[in-house]
C-alpha cells in the first residue's frame, strides 16, 4: 500500500530505511524513526480501536503521552504487551500490534450496539445496574464486567525480558528536553554540576523540534543538535532519551523508566527491555512541558478530530498529513502556527477562531498566506462515523451562548486547540501546591515543596524568550548553590513571532433540538452530560465527580480532559475553577510496565538462597530440599522409590536405633563477647546465667517484654567473656536485632558486643545410642565419656587436622552432639562423618526426620512458639527464674498469663493408633456441639512417632495440665475428619530424659 | 524513598533501615517495684502524633547501630538524626 498522507522531503524519518509492520494482520509500510501512530497515518489508517464504553470508532487525538485513543496490543518475540500507546511506540522490522476493545474486529464491532444503547449507560451506571439481586453478583455480573473491561490483556505466560534497576545520584536532573530543559542543563553542567538530562521520546527538543523560531541565530532544531552534542561531550552530563520520569517521591527520589530495546527488533542478548533508574537529585528542575487543551463540540471524538499541535508534529517529525482537508478549530494563536504548516505543504486548510477579531505577527502571517480565516466561529459537530467526513460549523455570539448560521462544511479532519496546560503532575507529586494563574486558565506550581523547579511552559511560561532566560538563570542559580563556580554562560538571543490572548471560551452549546455526545475524557468516554448528571446527583467534591463519572481515571490520567471537566464543574455550580480545585495527581506519570518495577527480582532472584556448604553433597544424595525461611535444607534423603512419609521414617528410626547426622549449618549463630556478657545473658533469658562454668552449654528461653516467647536455644560459655549464642533458623535476625536494641538503647553501660556468626561455621548433629562409638573414632585423643565430655558439655578438638568445637547437646532426645568447623571445612568434615561413621549404620536425616523426633520427645519448635504463647503454655515455666529480673518478666504477671487454665502443651494419640491428625486440629470435647464448636485447643504439630509406631501430636489445649488421660476428638474441617483422640504427655518417648544423659 | 542521615555513616536510603517506633519511650529500670499501669505504658502505648516525632531506626544494612531520628511524620522532613545516646536538643 503506498503512503498517500507521506509527505516528500520533510520530516526526521529515515527514507533510506524501510520498515514493515502488520496492524490488525495487515500488513504496512513506514520508516525508521516512525511511531506506530505516524505510520499509519501515512497510510490513512484513522481507525484503530474503539471506546471504552460505548466502543465508539477511535482514531489518533495526540502524538505522546497524552494520547488517550490509540492503545494497542502488541506482539513480540510471542510475548503480548497491552496498554501501548501508538504515538509513543516505534515501529520495528516485524513489529505486530493489534487493536483492542473491539469484537470481532475494530471495523465491525458488536459493542458498539453500547453507542445506541447510551442512556442506559449514564454516569455511576455500574453502581446503579450491579445492584441487586445480590445473588447475580458472582455468576452474571462480575462475569459480564471483567469482560468488558480493561483494554487489551496481559499474558499468563513468564516474561522472558530482562529488566533492571539502576540507582543513581546527582546534582540536577532535568525532566524533559524542550527549551527549558536544554537551556537549564547547559547552563548547569557549565557550572560543573552533575547533571541528568531526561527525555521521554526518541528525539531531544520538545517543542523546538516544531516551532518557527530561531535562537542564537539558529534554527531550534539546530540549536537543539549543539546542545545536546555538547552535553554529550561532557564527563558530568548524563543524557537520556526515551527515559520518562513518572514519579517524584520523598527527599528528592524520583523514579525514570528507560525503554532501552522497546523499538528494537528482537530481544537483545546483552540489553535489557527497560531499565528503572531510582535517581537521588541534590535539585530538580521540572521542564516536563505542556499538553494542548482540546476544545469540547458534539462528537469531539470522531477519528480526524486531534490536537493541532499533533497534526504540526505528524508533518514537521513524521513528514505526514493528518488529513488533506483541515479544518482548524482554535481559541488562540497556536492554531495558526498548524494551520501554516499545511499551506506550506499544498494543503488548503480553514481556521475557525472563536475570538471576534485578534490580531498578532502569525494571524497577519497566516492571512498573507491566503488562508482562510473565520472569526467568531466554531465547530457545532463533527460528522461521519468511523472518520470525519465534514463538520457543521456555525457563527457563535460575542456572549458564546447563541449558534446562528449553522451550516456544513466538508473536511477530513478537525484539528483542535482550546490553548495550553501546564504539565504540573511532577511538582504536584513533589507536594507542590499548585495555584490557579488566570491568564492562562490553568493550574501553575506554587511554591517549591521538596528541592524543586518548574521552568518553561510546565511553569506557564509561553515565549520563548522568557523561557530560554528563566531556563538560563534558573540552571545557573541552582546549580551554583551546589558547585559555587561562578561560571555564568550568557543567554542567546531569541527570536520569535509574538502571539496575543487566548479566548477563555472552551465548550461549544448545543444547538437546539440537537443532543450530540460532547466528550472531556476521551478514554474513560465521559461526556459533558455525564458530569452535569452527576451535579444533578447531588456530587460536590472534584474528587467524589471524578470517582463517580470516572473523568481522569483512565490509563492517560486524564492528560486532556482535567480541565475541562474542572470548567465545566465551575460554570455549572457557579463558581471559579480555583475554588472548585483539582484532584489529585499521583505516580505514575505514564503506565509503567511491571516488569520494570519487579526489576530482576523474579524467581530465584526475588530474594537470596542461602545454602550451608554441604549442599552438594545432600544434592548428590538425593537431598529433596525444603524452604526454610530463604535456607534450602534437605527435607529428606530420597532412597529408591520412597516418599516423604516412608524416607523420614526410616531416617528417624535409625537416629533411634543406630545413628544419624543432620546438617544444622542453618541455626543462627551469635557471638557474645564481653566482660558484661554473663550478666547481659542473665537479662536476655528467663533462667540464671550468672553461674554457667566455661565449657558448658545451657537452654535458654527468651521473651519479648509483652512476656510472649520470642525465641529458644542453647548458648555455651567458650571462654571467661565470650558466650557462642544459638536460635532458631527463622528467628536469627530479629534475635541480633533485638540484642542490639538492649545494648545500644537501653543498658549502654553494660560492656558487651554481639556478632552474627551463622555464615561462619557449618555445623552437624550427630544423633543416636551409637553417636559416642563415631565420636571416639571422629575424635581419637578425646575424652568423649559420660564424665570427660557430660550433656551439656562443651570440647574444643582436632577433627582429621581441622579444628572443631563439640557441644554435647541434643534436639532429637537422643545422646547427641554437635559439631562445628569453620565453614569452609564443612564438607570435609560431613564427609568425614559419613565414613567415619558408616560401621556404625549412619544415615543423614533431614527436617521431616528432626521434627518426628522432636515431638516425640516433646520439645518444643516454632509451630508451638508462634507469637501467643508464654513459658507455661510451651511447658517451660521451669525455666523461668523467680529470683533474677529479665526481658519480659513484668508482664508475667498480667492475670490472664497467671490464670490456671491456661491452654497448655499437651500430648494426643488416636485412640484406632492409625489415623493421623490434621495439623491446626481443633480439639472439643463434643463432635456433634451446635456451631461454632467450642474449641480446647488446636493441634500444632504431628508426626508418625517412630518409637511407638502410631501417630502422635502435640497440641495447646485449655488446662491441658488437667486433661491427661481425656478422651476428645481433634477436629479438622478442612480435611473433613473427625478423629477420637487421648489426651496424653507432651514427652511421649523418654519422659525421664535418660538418653540424653547416658 | 527517604533519606535518612545515619550519625555514624551519612546519608543513606531508606532501604538500608529498619523502622524501630517510638523512641521518647524509656523503659523502667530492672527490679525496680512498678505498678500495672506503668507497665503497660511502656510496654503497649506508643505516641503516634501528626507532626514532628522521635523515631528510632536501625541501620540493619549499614553499621547496625540503632538511631533516633527526628521526623514529621505527615511531611516526611527529617530534621535532626541522633546516636542511640545523644542527648536530645
Amino acid at each position: 500500500m503506498p503512503q498517500d498522507f507521506r509527505l516528500d522531503n520533510v520530516g526526521m524519518v529515515n527514507r533510506e530505511k524501510k520498515i514493515s509492520f502488520k496492524f490488525n494482520g495487515k500488513k504496512y509500510f513506514g520508516f525508521e524513526g516512525d511511531t506506530i501512530a505516524s505510520a499509519l497515518i501515512a497510510n490513512g489508517v484513522h481507525l484503530v480501536g474503539r471506546s471504552f464504553k460505548y466502543h465508539r470508532p477511535r482514531g489518533f487525538f495526540g502524538v505522546g503521552v497524552d494520547e488517550p485513543y490509540a492503545i494497542l496490543q502488541l506482539d513480540r518475540n510471542n510475548e503480548r504487551d497491552p496498554n501501548i500507546r501508538a504515538t509513543e511506540q516505534e515501529i520495528f522490522e516485524g513489529l505486530e500490534v493489534k487493536s483492542v476493545n473491539c469484537w470481532p474486529s475494530v471495523n465491525f464491532d458488536i459493542g458498539a450496539i453500547n453507542n445506541f444503547l447510551k442512556m442506559f449507560f449514564p454516569a455511576g451506571f455500574y453502581y446503579k445496574t450491579f445492584m441487586w439481586p445480590p445473588s447475580f453478583w458472582y455468576k452474571i455480573y462480575e462475569p459480564f464486567i471483567r469482560m468488558a473491561a480493561g483494554f487489551g490483556e496481559a499474558s499468563i505466560k513468564h516474561d522472558k525480558e530482562r529488566y533492571e534497576h539502576k540507582y543513581e545520584y546527582c546534582d540536577l536532573l532535568i525532566t524533559g528536553s524542550g527549551p527549558s530543559g536544554l537551556a537549564s542543563a547547559y547552563a548547569a553542567a557549565k557550572n560543573g554540576a552533575r547533571v541528568i538530562l531526561a527525555e521521554d521520546k526518541p528525539r531531544f527538543g520538545g517543542s523546538l523540534l516544531t516551532s518557527d523560531v530561531n535562537i542564537g541565530n539558529q534554527t531550534g532544531v539546530e540549536w537543539t543538535e549543539k546542545i545536546i552534542a555538547e552535553l554529550k561531550s561532557m564527563p558530568n552530563v548524563t543524557v537520556k532519551n526515551r527515559s520518562q520520569v513518572f514519579g517524584y517521591y520523598d527527599h528528592n527520589m524520583l523514579v525514570m523508566s528507560e525503554r532501552i530495546s522497546d523499538h528494537l527488533p528482537k530481544t537483545q542478548k546483552y540489553l535489557p527491555k527497560q531499565r528503572l533508574w531510582y535517581i537521588r537529585a541534590n535539585e530538580v528542575l521540572i521542564s516536563s512541558g505542556s499538553i494542548e487543551r482540546p476544545l469540547v463540540f458534539g462528537n469531539n471524538d470522531t477519528p480526524g478530530v486531534m490536537l493541532s499541535s499533533a497534526a504540526k508534529e505528524y508533518m514537521k517529525v513524521y513528514g505526514v498529513l493528518v488529513g488533506k482537508k483541515p479544518l482548524i478549530f482554535t481559541n488562540n494563536d497556536s492554531g495558526y502556527e498548524t494551520a501554516i504548516e499545511f499551506k506550506k505543504n499544498g494543503v488548503n486548510p480553514i481556521i475557525l477562531d472563536t475570538r471576534s477579531n485578534p490580531s498578532s505577527d502569525i494571524i497577519t502571517e497566516a492571512k498573507n498566506l491566503n488562508i482562510e480565516i473565520k472569526f467568531s466561529h466554531v465547530v457545532v459537530a463533527a460528522k461521519g462515523y468511523k472518520k470525519v467526513k465534514s463538520a457543521d460549523i456555525a457563527k457563535i455570539s460575542d456572549d458564546k451562548k447563541e449558534l446562528f448560521n449553522i451550516e456544513n462544511i466538508e473536511c477530513d479532519c478537525i484539528c483542535v486547540s482550546g490553548f495550553w496546560t501546564p504539565s504540573i503532575h511532577l511538582a504536584s507529586q513533589s507536594g507542590n501546591k499548585s495555584k490557579f494563574n488566570e491568564k492562562i486558565d490553568a493550574f501553575v506550581p506554587d511554591k517549591s515543596k521538596q528541592q524543586e523547579n518548574t521552568i518553561g511552559s510546565a511553569n506557564g511560561i509561553f515565549t520563548l524568550e522568557e523561557t530560554i532566560k528563566d531556563a538560563f538563570d534558573k540552571g545557573f542559580d541552582v546549580s551554583n548553590k551546589i558547585t559555587e563556580k561562578n561560571n555564568k554562560v550568557s543567554v542567546p538571543t531569541v527570536v520569535e513571532k509574538k502571539s496575543t490572548d487566548h479566548d477563555k471560551f472552551w465548550c461549544v452549546p448545543l444547538p437546539k433540538g440537537k443532543s450530540y455526545k460532547r466528550f472531556l475524557d476521551f478514554q474513560n468516554d465521559v461526556a459533558v452530560s455525564d458530569i452535569e448528571l452527576a451535579l444533578r446527583e447531588g456530587f460536590r467534591s472534584i474528587e467524589h465527580v471524578k470517582r463517580y463519572t470516572t473523568l481522569g481515571m483512565a490509563t492517560d490520567q486524564g492528560k486532556t480532559s482535567n480541565l475541562n471537566g474542572l470548567q465545566l464543574v465551575s460554570d455549572i455550580e457557579n463558581k471559579v475553577v480555583p475554588q472548585v480545585g483539582h484532584t489529585t495527581f499521583r505516580p505514575p506519570y505514564t503506565p509503567v510496565s511491571i516488569g520494570a518495577i519487579v526489576g530482576r527480582e523474579v524467581g530465584k532472584h526475588s530474594k537470596p538462597t542461602r545454602k550451608s556448604p554441604m549442599h552438594s553433597w545432600h544434592e548428590k544424595n538425593n537431598a529433596v530440599f525444603v524452604d526454610a525461611g530463604v535456607w534450602l535444607r534437605p527435607r529428606y534423603y530420597k532412597q529408591g522409590n520412597e516418599g516423604l512419609f516412608e524416607a523420614s521414617k526410616r531416617e528417624a528410626k535409625n537416629v533411634r536405633q543406630n545413628v544419624g547426622v543432620c546438617d544444622v549449618t542453618t541455626l543462627g549463630k551469635i557471638d557474645v563477647k564481653g566482660p558484661d556478657a554473663a550478666e547481659f545473658l542473665n537479662r536476655v533469658y528467663t533462667n540464671a546465667w550468672l553461674k554457667l562454668p566455661v565449657g558448658k552449654a545451657r537452654y535458654g528461653v527468651m521473651l519479648r517484654e509483652d512476656g510472649i516467647v520470642m525465641d529458644d536455644g542453647t548458648t555455651t560459655r567458650i571462654s571467661e567473656n565470650h558466650y557462642h549464642m544459638t536460635t532458631t533458623t527463622a528467628q536469627a535476625a530479629n534475635v541480633l536485632s533485638h540484642l542490639e536494641y538492649y545494648l545500644q538503647l537501653v543498658w549502654p553501660e553494660l560492656n558487651v558486643n554481639v556478632v552474627s556468626t551463622t555464615e561462619q561455621w557449618a555445623g552437624a548433629a550427630i544423633a543416636g545410642p551409637n553417636s559416642r562409638k563415631l565420636l571416639m573414632k571422629l575424635f581419637p585423643n578425646l575424652d568423649v565419656s559420660n564424665e570427660g565430655l557430660p550433656f551439656m558439655g562443651y570440647k574444643e578438638a582436632d577433627l582429621f587436622g581441622v579444628p572443631a568445637k563439640i557441644y554435647r547437646i541434643s534436639f532429637s532426645g537422643e545422646l547427641a552432639y554437635e559439631i562445628n568447623v569453620e565453614s569452609d571445612s564443612g564438607y570435609f568434615m560431613w564427609e568425614k562423618i559419613m565414613e567415619v561413621g558408616k560401621e556404625f549404620q549412619i544415615q543423614p536425616y533431614g527436617t521431616e526426620a528432626l521434627s518426628t523426633l522432636r515431638i516425640e520427645m516433646g520439645h518444643v519448635a516454632g509451630s508451638e512458639l508462634d507469637g501467643r504463647t508464654i513459658p507455661y503454655d510451651a511447658s517451660l515455666e521451669g525455666l523461668v527464674s523467680k529470683k533474677k529480673d529479665f526481658i519480659g518478666k513484668r508482664s508475667l504477671n498480667r492475670s490472664a498469663f497467671t490464670s490456671t487454665d491456661r491452654e497448655k502443651l499437651v500430648g494426643v494419640v488416636p485412640i484406632d493408633k492409625t489415623t493421623s491428625i490434621p495439623e491446626g486440629s481443633y480439639i472439643v470435647k463434643d463432635p456433634k456441639a451446635k456451631l461454632p464448636n467450642p474449641k480446647l485447643g488446636h493441634v500444632s504439630a504431628s508426626c508418625w512417632s517412630v518409637e511407638y509406631d502410631n501417630p502422635f501430636s502435640l497440641a495447646i489445649i485449655k488446662d491441658g495440665k488437667n486433661m491427661i488421660g481425656q478422651k476428645l476428638f481433634a477436629m479438622s474441617p478442612l480435611k473433613n475428619k473427625t478423629i477420637p483422640v487421648e489426651i496424653v504427655s507432651s514427652h511421649y518417648v523418654d519422659p525421664e530424659g535418660k538418653r540424653v544423659r547416658s | 524513598m527517604l533519606y535518612i542521615n545515619c550519625p555514624h555513616c551519612g546519608l543513606r536510603s531508606q532501604n538500608e533501615f529498619a523502622y524501630g517506633g517510638d523512641a521518647t519511650v524509656k523503659r523502667p529500670e530492672l527490679n525496680k517495684e512498678i505498678s500495672d499501669q506503668e507497665w503497660d505504658n511502656f510496654v503497649y502505648l506508643r505516641k503516634s502524633p501528626r507532626g514532628k516525632h522521635l523515631e528510632l531506626w536501625h541501620h540493619i544494612s549499614g553499621c547496625r547501630q540503632w538511631i533516633k531520628v527526628e521526623r514529621d511524620t505527615s511531611t516526611h522532613e527529617i530534621f535532626k538524626t541522633y546516636k542511640a545516646n545523644e542527648a536530645i536538643e
